[in-house]
């Protein structure tokens, strides 16, 4: 699992029959604690926690992980969000997105 | 689950039995951000129905096979077309 922010959207109506109705998110990892970018964009399910563009969330990147999350075993997912972060706490240090 | 175009299609008259019937597309992968190749092009099963040209995003590895009901073997799939999409950082 990661830490990203929901940085876009992808939008298409012709897609595998389980990512129906699924909403389709750019995520880039960041640095929990100093929000700098780490890397490049990765897309991502939302998984039914209502995340959107500005979000900071946390990243599942494993495929039954996701599967798992969507109930579905049939889906052709990697990459899915699985919580929306409130705070970090490392080194002492506590950071609040929230 | 990463950003391609198609670039063209792969036909093979042998091939190993269940990977028979499928489309095969030959896809270059892209960066979501800058929408610029990233690595060499690739060969990929295709669920979506996607053409010459194409945006389309794709799974690799396992998360390809379960993309069919008869799970053939193969290490990527692409399981759907782009429209669109943007990327703004909002920090």
């Amino acid at each position: 699992m990661f830490i990203g922010e929901v940085v876009g959207n992808v939008w298409g109506v012709r897609r595998h029959e389980s990512l129906q109705g699924q909403k389709l998110l750019l995520v880039r990892p960041i640095d929990p604690m100093t929000e700098a970018p780490i890397g490049e964009p990765v897309m991502a399910l939302d998984g039914g926690v209502g995340s959107g563009p500005g979000s900071v969330v946390l990243v599942m990147d494993e495929g039954s992980s996701a599967r798992q999350i969507l109930k579905d075993k049939k889906a052709p997912v990697r990459t899915i969000i699985c919580g929306i972060v409130d705070h970090v706490s490392s080194g002492g240090k506590v950071k609040k997105y929230a | 689950m990463k950003l391609a175009q198609v670039v063209g299609r792969v036909f093979c008259s042998r091939q190993a039995e269940k990977v028979v019937a499928k489309k095969l597309l030959l896809i270059q992968p892209l960066s979501w951000e800058t929408e610029k190749p990233s690595g060499d092009p690739i060969v990929a099963m295709d669920v979506s129905g996607a053409g010459a040209g194409e945006k389309v995003y794709w799974v690799a590895a396992r998360d390809a096979a379960v993309a069919f009901d008869d799970a053939p073997p193969t290490d990527a799939a692409v399981v759907g077309i782009v429209e669109g999409h943007q990327t703004r950082s909002f920090r």
